[in-house]
């Protein structure tokens, strides 16, 4: 086959022969509870022995990379190069792993955008034939992440409404050359788009701008229109988030989006009954919803195109309590069902 | 097209939807049950009040030893992983009280565990309830300054 990559706008990127030969997701329990339970592959417990969620979240990255590996007919000596990301500081959880697989790695911070962040990053590496095998990971853990952007698990606080819930969820996708049913067309790389949005409470308001600014350069780059796409799938704006996105694309489009845009971190869970207000959130939520949900769709023939656009709140605890407003950013990636 | 080039007008009508469109917390609902739990928290410290009364103490007497006793309740029911699950629902009707100021204390020293006794529990186990603390005090100074000065009697 074939590679190559033609830029066709400022960061993006028309790509040939370059195809996600498997995805492997883990979840936790309230994600596999969820309404997407069933899409994905490992319903994960914290291991007996660990001693911490830090520890728990390198487990979970792992079992969800071994997945993916194996679904692909691949070991570990086949990868040329390991992407990835998390939430944690220093990115420990994906660089520790990097010490047990012992594979070329380069660790991506994009904050709940990291997925989409890597699958641009691995498809240009292939596209550009500098690696063959990539694999691209993204995590995070419900408790690892409240204890170090929020409070201690035990303490009591209430949530607010536009609050989103980070998911326990890994998704490990792998790239390569050889034809399969899922092609990578096209990766639009984000910019940061900062609106003045303050609260950390609600990082739905403060991404939306910075999805719809990366959707719109996508298509007016490819050429494309919306209606090019069978589903356009932003990642974690949640329920507000993605309502205030519609209003934006609306706004600069004259055109109305509800039914080809809809938010991973919206569907992750059963919004009501899960208690979990704005949605999920999470470097691993659009990483597991893409590997699980998204996938399925597409292999089963119920789309054709999709544009996947992971949203990132670049924060940090201290920049919040400096009184920084939130900045945004999106990277998108369209993937194509071949001949589906 | 350009979201980043949108002029101020288009961000100022963002912040407008914004505001106009952020779903709204359940005032009333969050209210009713701060009310209750609260209340029946309060509640509770004077039943045991009034058992450390029985045993001969004057009710000044009798409040030193009801406030260690709501300390070990709310210790115990965030060590079982309940106060946040009370808190959750009843907001300030359980951080207010002094069972709050327990699971303001023990949710720490729980967290921190993993990173050691010294530099985790030690040095983290006033994060939640440090800010309290030490303006408390503070506060405590001014007015006890203020009453010296003013030479207001109790």
């Amino acid at each position: 086959m074939t590679v190559g990559v033609k830029r066709v706008g400022a960061a993006t990127f028309r790509l040939d022969g370059v195809y996600v030969a498997a995805s492997g997701t883990a979840v936790g329990d309230k994600e596999w509870q969820g309404p997407l339970g069933q899409y994905f592959d490992l319903h994960w417990t914290p291991p007996p022995d660990s001693k911490s969620f830090e520890q728990e979240e390198r487990d979970l990255l792992r079992r969800s990379q071994d997945v993916a590996l194996a679904k692909a007919g691949l070991d570990w000596e086949a990868v040329d190069v390991v992407l990835g990301g998390d939430l944690l500081d220093q990115l420990v959880t994906t660089s520790f792993a990097g010490r047990e697989h012992g594979r070329p790695l380069l660790g991506l911070f994009a904050a709940c955008a990291t997925f989409t962040a890597g699958l641009a990053t691995g498809s240009l590496l292939v596209a550009g034939a500098g690696a063959q095998t990539v694999v691209v990971s993204a995590v995070s853990h419900h408790f690892a992440a409240e204890r170090q952007f929020r409070y201690p698990v035990e303490l009591g606080n209430q949530r607010y409404p536009t609050a989103s819930w980070t998911a326990t969820a890994a998704g490990s996708t792998i790239l390569d050359h050889k034809p399969h049913p899922l092609r990578v067309e096209a990766v639009t790389i984000g910019r940061v788009v900062d609106w003045g949005q303050k609260d950390p409470n609600d990082y739905g308001s403060a991404m939306a701008p910075a999805a719809v600014d990366t959707i719109l350069r996508h298509l007016q780059a490819t050429g494309q229109t919306p209606a090019a796409f069978d589903a356009i799938f932003t990642g974690d704006l949640g329920e507000f988030g993605r309502r205030l996105a519609l209003r934006l694309l609306n706004e600069q489009t004259g055109e109305d989006w509800s039914q080809r845009l809809d938010d991973c971190g919206r569907i992750l869970y059963d919004r009501k009954r899960q208690d979990v207000h704005n949605g999920a959130s999470g470097a691993g939520c659009s990483a597991a919803v893409f590997g699980g949900y998204l996938s399925a769709r597409l292999d089963a023939g119920a789309w054709h195109r999709l544009l996947l656009v992971a949203t990132g709140a670049l924060l940090s605890p201290t920049s919040s309590q400096q009184g920084e407003s939130i900045p945004g950013i999106a990277h998108a990636v369209a993937v194509v069902a071949e001949g589906g | 097209m350009q979201a980043q080039g949108a002029d101020e007008a288009l961000r100022a009508r963002y912040r407008y939807w914004v505001e106009a469109m952020r779903p709204k917390k359940p005032l009333a609902r969050n209210l009713a049950w701060a009310f209750g739990v609260g209340g029946a928290i309060s509640e509770v410290g004077q039943w045991v009040q009034w058992f450390f009364q029985r045993q001969g103490m004057s009710p000044d007497q009798a409040g030193t030893p009801t406030a260690i006793v709501l300390v070990g309740l709310g210790a115990l029911a965030t060590g079982l992983g309940w106060y946040d699950r009370l808190t959750k629902v009843a907001g300030m009707g359980a951080s207010l009280p002094i069972t709050g100021f327990a699971n303001a204390m023990v949710a720490p020293a729980m967290e921190f565990r993993s990173e050691g006794l010294v530099l985790g529990v030690g040095a983290k186990l006033f994060t939640v309830a440090g800010p309290v603390l030490g303006w408390g005090m503070a506060a405590a100074f001014v007015v006890g300054l203020a009453r010296l000065v003013l030479g207001v009697r109790i």
